[in-house]
């Protein structure tokens, strides 16, 4: 649905986004993840037609956002990083506007605001003029409009910035109610959000893609090894020398009351495991593989990247 | 062309929705108004003419069409509305049409509220209304070119204020060009005079529709609104 080609972005001398390339399949919901000012905001806006790439192509269901813009711009909902409001309209009559230039006719448009203020419940705030909203309801308001045309694809550029615990809760049911049937891009530098909302990550930092995959795989692949968490009722000091002791474990830690044990991914320690636990006479409450947090392989990814480079 | 529409019936909205326009149309018919009244007593209310009215409507005109105008795209910017426009499926050159008939319908409306001057003359004299109606497409004329200039103006900021000044500053410099073309020797001094903004006002003054004027009204609108489409596309290739 969406395709991304060898995209790059120059400010002047500066390289914001370098000959980065993926594709997001219809259907999907895909995380952008990167710490500020890694590039998420300037390929948001080059796919959604507001910028022009240095170089490279994208395409939206086909149609080349070069050449046939303005094709692409009407399957596409999209929500700037700063919602953009007209702070002297009404939520009505700027949900109007933007449905209206989305092609709507009045009919059709009357149905739609009505829709978009209920899945953004924003029934209470119809009449209210936007500048005297809060912030978490601006942020809605720039959803529902990203959404009144009914589009095939969502660009939400940081759609949970700045509001408050509970309306990140609900804005986040919301677009994954949303992706149920709509193809998703949206960005992020909150690590949680992505495994809550997304099936697939593509991580960017300075402009560059360093990995991208479906969350289970990635975790995987990160880890270059496995881990497994144990809870044993015995000294822990003893349980920590004599699990080191096992011969294909390369690193025990103690993070009371587990202990955490990595090894090599080809390797199965815990038959030995289990064995040198009976044969100490400590009892072993629980094991479990652990998988890294994505919060530990975005530190780890944009690390190497900087190490790499 | 429903863009246009859409996008102009906005402009209009947000212009009468504002207290700005309601200042900006007092301020104008108070100093019209008192332009024109002083005129008529000066000449003891022999001249039944709306001489005064125009010789200072003119230059407001210009004024006004920098304050009217300066936040047409300066402020979409600064609001973050820009980026919302530029990505829905609209032509750049239908927005910029758009905002331009949005602030011609503005300037119109002010221009109408100034009919009662030629009205209250022909309740009390008789005045000839040739003139009359040639003056007022003379500033209708002069009004669009004013504003494209603005519009364009706009287009270059994200600051009203610069927007209005630049404005200003195109303005004026168009309107004195005249001037320096008296100064100017031979056939430079014709080619300064023809491009001045001044220079065609005083034929529609005196009930005549030359061509040439028409023409040059209707250029310089075209030229800034060419310029304001340009600007606007460059915005994509920042």
């Amino acid at each position: 649905m969406i395709r991304i080609q060898n995209l790059t972005k120059y400010y002047g001398k500066r390289l914001a986004v370098d000959d980065i390339s993926f594709n997001v399949e219809k259907g999907e919901i895909v995380a952008f993840l990167g710490p500020n000012a890694a590039g998420k905001t300037t390929t948001m806006r080059m796919i959604t037609g507001y910028l022009m790439p240095t170089g490279g192509d994208v395409w939206i269901a086909g149609h080349n956002m070069a050449s046939h813009s303005l094709e692409g711009r009407r399957l596409i909902g999209y929500m700037p990083e700063i919602v953009p409001l007209y702070t002297d309209m009404t939520t009505r009559s700027y949900l109007d506007f933007v449905a209206r230039l989305r092609g709507l006719d009045k009919k059709r448009t009357k149905i739609r605001i009505d829709e978009v203020v209920e899945i953004c419940h924003l029934e209470d705030y119809i009449d209210v003029i936007l500048g005297k909203l809060s912030k978490g309801f601006r942020q809605r308001v720039g959803l529902a409009q990203a959404i009144i045309h009914d589009p095939g694809v969502l660009i939400l550029d940081e759609p949970t910035i700045g509001i408050d615990p509970i309306q990140v809760a609900q804005t986040r049911g919301l677009i994954k109610e949303l992706g149920k049937d709509r193809t998703i891009l949206l960005s992020t530098h909150i690590l949680p959000e992505v495994s809550m909302i997304c099936e697939r990550v593509i991580i960017i930092h300075e402009g560059r893609i360093v990995a991208g995959d479906r969350i289970e795989n990635l975790t995987t692949i990160l880890k270059g090894g496995n881990r497994i968490r144990l809870k044993v009722q015995g000294p822990a000091e003893k349980v920590t020398t004599r699990l080191a002791r096992i011969d294909c474990i390369q690193a025990v830690a103690y993070e009371k009351p587990f202990h955490l044990v990595e090894f090599p991914a080809d390797q199965e320690p815990q038959a030995e495991i289990t064995q040198a636990m009976v044969q100490s006479s400590w009892t072993l409450l629980s094991m479990e593989p652990v998988k890294m947090s994505l919060e530990e392989i975005f530190l780890q990814l944009t690390a190497e990247e900087e190490t790499g480079s | 062309m429903k863009n246009i529409g859409i996008i102009s019936r906005k402009e209009l909205k947000s212009y009468l929705s504002s207290p700005m326009a309601y200042i900006v149309t007092a301020i104008f018919l108070m100093l019209t108004g008192t332009f024109f009244a002083t005129y008529l007593a000066g000449t003891n209310y022999s001249d039944t003419s709306i001489r005064g009215f125009l010789d200072a409507g003119q230059i407001l005109i210009l004024l006004f069409a920098a304050v009217l105008t300066m936040r047409l795209i300066a402020e979409e910017r600064k609001l973050g509305t820009w980026e919302l426009l530029l990505t829905v499926p609209v032509r750049d050159t239908e927005i910029i049409l758009g905002k331009f008939l949005g602030s011609l319908a503005m300037l119109t409306g002010m221009l109408l509220l100034t009919l009662y001057y030629p009205i209250l003359l022909m309740v009390f004299g008789d005045p000839d209304l040739g003139p009359v109606f040639t003056s007022y497409l003379g500033l209708f004329l002069l009004g669009c070119a004013s504003l494209a200039i603005g519009l364009f103006a706009s287009s270059l900021t994200s600051n009203q204020i610069v927007a209005a000044v630049v404005a200003g500053g195109i303005l004026f410099a168009l309107w004195f060009l005249g001037i320096a073309g008296n100064f100017a020797p031979g056939a430079l001094g014709e080619v300064l005079t023809y491009l001045s903004l001044s220079r065609h006002f005083p034929d529609f003054v005196r009930g005549i529709v030359d061509t040439k004027a028409v023409v040059y009204y209707l250029s310089v609108t075209a030229l800034f609104l060419y310029m304001a489409i340009r600007s606007t596309e460059t915005d994509r290739w920042r």
